[in-house]
């Protein structure tokens, strides 16, 4: 028996609290002056912001138009980086390429691990251990990630080679995991580290949710007999679906954002390699931070134009995110 | 970002003026330590720290640029701060190509730069130049290492043709054929070449791959400029990031200032038309730059090297920077300053503390030029 069709019988939602219409109508009917001042300063913030998102959207867009008219090669497809050339000749399929792969490999590492450490927290975990577990798993949120990127290049780069070898050895023929045998600071060594990166934020968020699982669900399964895995994949799981979901997206973001780590970690190069584990591609954040400080006008113009296209790109995450949530609204934490 | 890191920035500089003026502040309140302290309106007296002329020198001077004269800037502002103490030098090293910008701009009163101006830049100079333009001024020079991490292997000879090769990733091992023939007797292991070269845009990457297409224009076919060309090989970030790598991995090679090459890490001699290999030094770069042309119209002094030197021990793969700025029409409150900051590294114990540093000092000759065209600076 399903134990998720409790939710469908649920009793319906009050009707609209009478509170709401009640601010309402002080909202409108404020008379007394520091009603009216503090109307005032937050309707004035809210439409500030809104023109500061404005000007700021104008000027990059902007900008990016400028140096879009004098870009001889095809903005989409080509594979190189000669904005301060003259003419100038970029392209960012590259980056993109480099920017969602390694986001991809972070995500495939990181969100089974966070699911399973939020899991273990909320239902393995005696109590005395899962307070650590989290306090650690949150100070790995703390770590800047310039230290990470030091880390990366010092302790995980040359620790990688055994893992390489054994991958190109054993699974070299699909190509995807095929090894010249230079440094090991490709897009699978920047997806470990930025699935490292991102573990904190994924697991906090997943734990929240588990924790608001309905008591009643739980012991509703555990009376019908179910086992302790039995609960969590018919109770808890589809139950934290949303949550886990929005909070993967809030890793992605950060992962396809993420810069001086991969700077630091990767060996770019202005091509596109089918290996993970050879050198290959790059990302738009990581090429803003190392071609910005000798980059020309124009150099500057094209940089800014492919950081629109992480913006874009990063909107389009977002709003996937949001429609996948809005389509199972009925799990979500806040309706619980 | 760029409003965020110019507000930054605003914020910092506002600070250095309140630091320095704070100082500046003290410093008349102090003793004067010694005789032949400057006096700031006391025409051109002789500092106690050697031949500083502090003239009629005084104010803040922005100037930004070069990474790769970072530390001769630094040695040369601390000897010069202390022997004029009205003046303040704020060089930015965020990199030859911001530096320029910059300067193009009017923010600047110099920029550092790794690469002469480009006939553009020097037309749009006019903007900031009334009636005249920007010029270059060599004033520093320094060896481009090739640093390398061959197990076994203590000495190595490489010509251009076969560095452009190791660079393009045509040789693939370390005992290829090539390598043995300039090398013989060496023991010569099968490691895999790992060729590092800069993932940021770089001055250094922009003379190297000069050196590569004029010495060896059979085997490098690509443009050249500050972004590296050529495809395969790997990448690292700054010239501490590929130093770094060369030192970690077996059979890497890789480009860098000769400062760069510590802890072990082994440099390669230079095979040129000479009968010799040259060693990466500062006493053989110079020697590079003195054989040089200056190929600058009037006043400019860009320097054009000899990339196929037939001298004996001239290093060919020299980097030299260049300070720029307007030939006429520079700011009038920083004039004096500048001229004076100028003088003083173009001169003899300016240029004599470059060797120390890693970098090589302009050969006699040009640094007089450097000299009187400071001198003409208006």
């Amino acid at each position: 028996m399903d134990i998720t069709t409790t939710q469908d019988t649920a009793p319906p939602p009050l009707s609209p609290p009478p509170a709401e219409t009640r601010q309402k109508q002080a909202a409108r009917g404020a008379t007394r002056p520091g009603d009216r001042i503090f109307l005032g300063l937050s309707r004035g913030s809210g439409i500030f912001l809104l023109a500061l998102m404005a000007a700021i959207a104008v000027f990059l867009t902007y900008r990016a138009a400028l140096v879009l008219t004098k870009n001889e090669g095809n903005f989409f497809t080509t594979f190189e980086w000669e904005a301060n050339g003259s003419p100038p000749v970029f392209g960012i399929a590259v980056l993109a390429f480099g920017t969602i792969v390694s986001a991809l490999i972070a995500m495939i590492i990181a969100v089974p691990v966070a699911v399973g450490i939020a899991l273990f927290i909320t239902h393995y975990a005696p109590r005395k251990l899962s307070g650590p577990i989290s306090y650690v798993i949150d100070l790995l949120a703390a770590v800047p990630s310039i230290v990470y990127g030091l880390w990366g290049a010092l302790v995980l780069v040359p620790h990688m080679t055994g893992l390489f070898s054994w991958l190109d050895e054993y699974f070299g023929w699909t190509g995807i995991f095929a090894w010249q045998g230079g440094a090991p600071r490709s897009m699978l060594t920047v997806g470990i580290l930025l699935a490292i990166m991102i573990l904190p934020i994924v697991t906090n968020v997943s734990r929240e949710v588990f924790k608001q699982v309905p008591q009643m669900h739980e012991e509703a399964a555990l009376a019908l007999g179910a086992t302790r895995w039995e609960v969590i994949r018919m109770a808890v799981l589809p139950f934290g679906r949303s949550g886990v979901i929005s909070a993967s997206m809030l890793g992605l973001g950060r992962a396809l954002g993420e810069t001086m780590a991969v700077a630091t970690v990767l060996s770019p190069t202005f091509d596109i390699n089918a290996s993970l584990l050879d050198p290959g591609g790059g990302t738009f954040a990581q090429n803003i931070a190392s071609k910005f400080g000798e980059a020309n006008t124009t150099g500057q113009d094209a940089l800014i134009a492919s950081g629109l296209v992480l913006f874009v790109i990063t909107l389009l995450v977002n709003g996937a995110a949001r429609a996948i949530i809005a389509r199972r609204k009925e799990y979500s934490g806040a309706n619980g | 970002m760029k409003l965020q890191r110019k507000n930054r920035l605003r914020a910092l500089s506002l600070g250095a003026v309140a630091v320095s003026g704070a100082l500046a502040l003290t410093a008349c309140g102090s003793d004067d330590t010694g005789g032949g302290s400057t006096d700031a309106s006391g025409g051109a007296q002789t500092a106690a720290a050697g031949s500083i002329a502090c003239d009629d020198a005084k104010g803040e001077v922005l100037a930004a640029g070069s990474s790769a004269q970072k530390n001769a800037i630094d040695a040369w502002v601390k000897n010069y701060q202390a022997a004029c103490k009205d003046v303040r030098i704020n060089y930015n090293p965020k990199g030859s190509g911001a530096g320029i910008t910059n300067f193009l701009q009017g923010q600047t009163a110099f920029a550092g730069s790794d690469s002469a101006l480009k006939p553009e830049e020097i037309t749009e100079s006019a903007k900031v130049c009334e009636n005249s333009q920007a010029i270059d001024l060599p004033m520093v020079g320094g060896p481009i290492a090739l640093g390398y991490n061959v197990p076994g292997v203590e000495n190595l000879v490489l010509d251009a043709p076969t560095l452009a090769k190791i660079f393009d990733d045509k040789i693939k091992t370390w005992d290829d054929e090539a390598i043995a023939k300039l090398n013989p007797g060496a023991d010569l292991p099968d490691t895999k070449v790992q060729a590092f070269h800069r993932s940021d845009e770089s001055g250094t990457t922009d003379n190297f791959t000069k050196y590569l297409k004029d010495a060896a224009p059979g085997d490098w076919k690509y443009e050249g400029g500050k972004a590296w060309q050529a495809k395969g090989g790997q990448s690292a970030q700054g010239s501490s990031g590929v130093a770094q790598q060369v030192k970690e991995t077996p059979g890497a090679i890789s480009y860098f200032e000769l400062s760069y090459a510590k802890d072990g890490i082994k440099t390669v001699d230079v095979k040129t038309d000479a009968t010799q290999p040259v060693k990466a030094t500062s006493d053989n770069a110079s020697k590079a730059i003195a054989a040089a042309k200056i190929v600058g119209k009037g006043k400019d002094l860009a320097l054009e090297l000899d990339y196929t030197p037939t001298t004996e021990g001239a290093y060919p793969i020299t980097l030299v920077t260049y300070e720029i700025l307007c030939e006429k029409g520079n700011d009038p409150e920083t004039l004096p300053a500048v001229k004076s900051f100028l003088t003083y590294i173009a001169g003899e114990d300016g240029q004599s503390l470059l060797s120390s540093n890693g970098y090589a000092p302009l050969p006699a000759e040009i640094a007089t030029k450097v000299r009187e065209t400071i001198a003409s600076l208006s």
